[in-house]
């Protein structure tokens, strides 16, 4: 009784999708995912790449950056997931390892427009994992330091700081001169404690990313470091007092904030007026001589589905989404950086002051380790684990190294594991 | 015959809900205790080879994990000064509407209810702004009795008794309606004997409100307990846990560990020793309970 049922319902099923997908044959319709501002405004550029191809209609859908991670996820896990979505470039490692994106050597080998000259190098390398390349570089973010000229000039200091010794020199001038903080590290960013690490040539994983190793010399030096402004009451240590970035960097509350290529459009708009020309980008500040530093590769991907039915049209969407041409438009709608370098030959970078530091910062990353475990480290382990901890003298640097080499030993155990595994087959 | 009929009739109308209750809420929790019991995460669910049986490790990680005891701590301070808190605020209000003095109850029942039926995360965003150090209104309203600006969510140990504050303000009503009813329940000629023995008020409200509520309160607690062992949205949405992780629930760890960095094995095994806390919890309450009656 029941399983004729059931079988009715699977033939009418049946019947109903085969209908259906007779009504709209003649087009191909494939679906892209993709975060944020950029997700909203991606819809702009569709009509254009219709009429370059006529046959295929695209579909996009927005999701907010904070749920992102989630939902990509919960979409893989229920198959859900659409042919070409966006990715942060970090999280490419853990797309892969749970193969859900595909290999796309081939597919360059022959394309006319995406070759790996045509990119930054240090953005195109967060794409790849034992030489495949699984993504093509949308945008990039890679951060630079955003700095008063107007408080600098008062304390000597015609242009940002060079060397992290200039950095500390200045901040300890504008404490003397204003009493006021100088350089803004959140306690609730991971980010600057890594790049100052890599800027030390600190290597923060070793033996093939299987075994922390941030008790190293170069790796503490970094935090001793950073660790001097919180602790000499050069930063603030209390994010609730800045709650308004834009605020406090007008008021002068803070003078000096490592941050991504979006504020240079925020600080534009939200800044008050008096203080418009009264800022600056400049590449961040280097350990030594060799200026500048070196800053982390971010940026997004676009990436395409493994298990895509329509992979020949979804890349042509990707090869549209990466020519510089679309790239160049797309800075123009929402100001996000071309991966592409040829796009920054348009006038409207080489004019652009502040865009300036970002092409001179690009020439100059490193990425970070590309496993799937990389989000957690840095978030849980760094962020909101060790950086107010340290911040606040709750804990000595020691201590804290000791218990973050700990912690991701033991993160990393399932991926010792499973290249264990991988090695005896 | 008779028997028979019933039977059906039984299965025909509970068996839906029966049904539904088994698919999406058993099924889930017999797996969920079976993952409990192995490390299930991003490698396992790309590829079910590397899903391994891990015994009770996860069990005797959570009980070594800092965090975990962090969590712990800050969750029972809730619930132990958020719990009584909360029940006396909704029992003072109660006593309050049903007072024969009070007028236009309906609005003040309806003022102190709106809250209750509020989400938490738009109420939370707007107590963010209340609690802001520099221009919250709080700070404005403390600045006329000459107290200083307190940096609720900034420091420390100030950022959980502000989450209390926003939470007991945002529940009381709920429980308010329960003890109303139950004030409504308790015969009239108790007090009117009472007050013909010469008993003053505070003595009519200690000998005959609070045992006669007895049951109500047993009901309010337990539930009010279990609900506030499970704190969630208001650190999610206001702190997102901090500041020094002095806001970090067991659920807001779990809901980390699960779904951001999808160690589910590891959130399922933190799951049920939430289950096993609160069910102590409450044995412990009916326990008291039935001490007090007997």
């Amino acid at each position: 009784m029941k399983i004729t049922g059931a079988k009715y319902i699977a033939v009418a099923l049946l019947i109903l999708s085969v209908s259906c997908s007779r009504q709209k044959s003649d087009k191909i319709e494939i679906n892209f995912w993709a975060m944020g501002v950029e997700g909203e405004t991606v819809a702009k550029l569709i009509p254009e790449f219709e009429k370059q191809n006529p046959n295929i209609k695209v579909k996009v859908l927005q999701i907010a950056w904070v749920a992102a991670h989630e939902k990509l996820i919960t979409a893989f896990a229920s198959e859900t997931l659409p042919d070409v979505f966006q990715l942060g470039n970090t999280w490419i490692p853990e797309f892969e390892a749970i193969n859900s994106i595909e290999p796309l050597n081939k597919l360059i080998s022959k394309s006319t427009v995406i070759s790996k000259d045509k990119f930054f190098d240090g953005i195109w390398e967060t794409n790849v994992l034992d030489s495949t390349v699984f993504g093509i570089p949308w945008y990039v973010d890679t951060r630079v330091m955003f700095y008063r000229t107007d408080i600098l000039k008062a304390v000597g200091y015609n242009s940002a700081p060079r060397t992290w010794a200039e950095l500390y020199d200045a901040s300890k001038k504008i404490k003397q001169k204003f009493n006021r903080y100088s350089f803004f590290i959140p306690t609730n960013e991971w980010l600057p404690f890594i790049v100052f690490g890599i800027q030390n040539n600190a290597e923060l994983l070793k033996n093939k990313n299987q075994y922390a190793n941030f008790s190293s010399k170069e790796f503490r030096q970094a935090i001793e470091y950073l660790a001097k402004f919180y602790h000499e009451d050069l930063a603030p240590v209390d994010m609730q007092q800045v709650l308004n970035v834009y605020q406090a960097f007008g008021e002068g509350f803070f003078s000096m904030y490592i941050t991504g290529p979006w504020n240079v459009t925020e600080f534009q708009n939200r800044l008050p007026k008096n203080v418009q020309d009264k800022w600056m980008t400049a590449p961040l500040p280097s350990p030594n001589d060799d200026y500048p530093g070196y800053s982390l590769p971010g940026g997004s991907s676009v990436v395409l589905n493994a298990k895509s039915k329509n992979k020949v049209a979804a890349w042509k969407w990707i090869e549209f989404l990466a020519h510089e041409k679309t790239q160049y438009d797309f800075y123009k709608l929402v100001s996000s950086l071309p991966a592409a370098k040829k796009a920054w030959e348009n006038p409207e970078f080489v004019n652009n002051k502040y865009i300036k530091a970002f092409y001179e910062q690009l020439q100059k990353t490193k990425p970070a380790p590309k496993i799937p475990e990389w989000e957690q480290i840095v978030f849980q382990k760094i962020q909101q684990e060790m950086v107010e901890p340290i911040a606040r003298k709750r804990i000595s640097i020691d201590d804290a190294l000791k218990k973050l080499d700990r912690d991701v030993n033991n993160i990393l155990e399932k991926r010792r594991y499973i290249l264990s595994i991988k090695h005896d087959e | 015959m008779m028997n028979k009929t019933k039977l059906s009739a039984v299965a025909l109308f509970l068996g839906p809900s029966l049904l539904i209750i088994a698919l999406f809420f058993f099924l889930p929790v017999i797996t969920a205790f079976v993952m409990s019991f192995t490390d299930f995460d991003i490698y396992a669910l790309g590829n079910l080879e590397y899903l391994r049986f891990v015994a009770f490790k996860n069990y005797s990680t959570l009980l070594s994990d800092p965090l975990f005891w962090t969590a712990i701590k800050n969750t029972f301070y809730f619930v132990m000064v958020g719990g009584p808190l909360s029940v006396a605020a909704s029992l003072a209000a109660a006593v309050l509407l049903n007072s024969k003095f009070i007028r236009f109850k309906g609005i003040f029942r309806l003022i102190y209810f709106l809250p209750v039926v509020t989400t938490h995360v738009a109420v939370s965003i707007v107590w963010r702004y209340i609690y802001h150090p520099r221009f919250g209104l709080l700070n404005y309203l403390l600045g006329f009795i000459g107290i200083g600006p307190v940096d609720w969510l900034g420091d420390p140990n100030w950022s959980m008794p502000a989450i209390i504050l926003l939470v007991v303000w945002k529940n009381f009503g709920y429980n308010m309606v329960i003890f109303i009813a139950g004030l409504q329940n308790i015969p009239e000629e108790l007090y009117e004997a009472a007050s013909i023995e010469g008993a003053s008020a505070w003595q009519q409200f200690k000998h005959i409100t609070i045992p006669q509520l007895a049951p109500t309160t047993l009901f309010i607690s337990v539930i009010t307990m279990i609900g506030y062992f499970q704190l969630f949205a208001e650190p999610y949405v206001m702190t997102q846990g901090g500041p020094l992780n002095s806001t970090l629930s067991i659920v807001l760890y779990m809901y980390q560990e699960g779904f951001r960095w999808w160690n589910i094995g590891y959130s399922t095994a933190l799951a049920f020793m939430l289950t096993v806390i609160i069910l102590i919890g409450t044995t412990i309450q009916f326990k008291l309970q039935k001490e007090r009656n007997g």
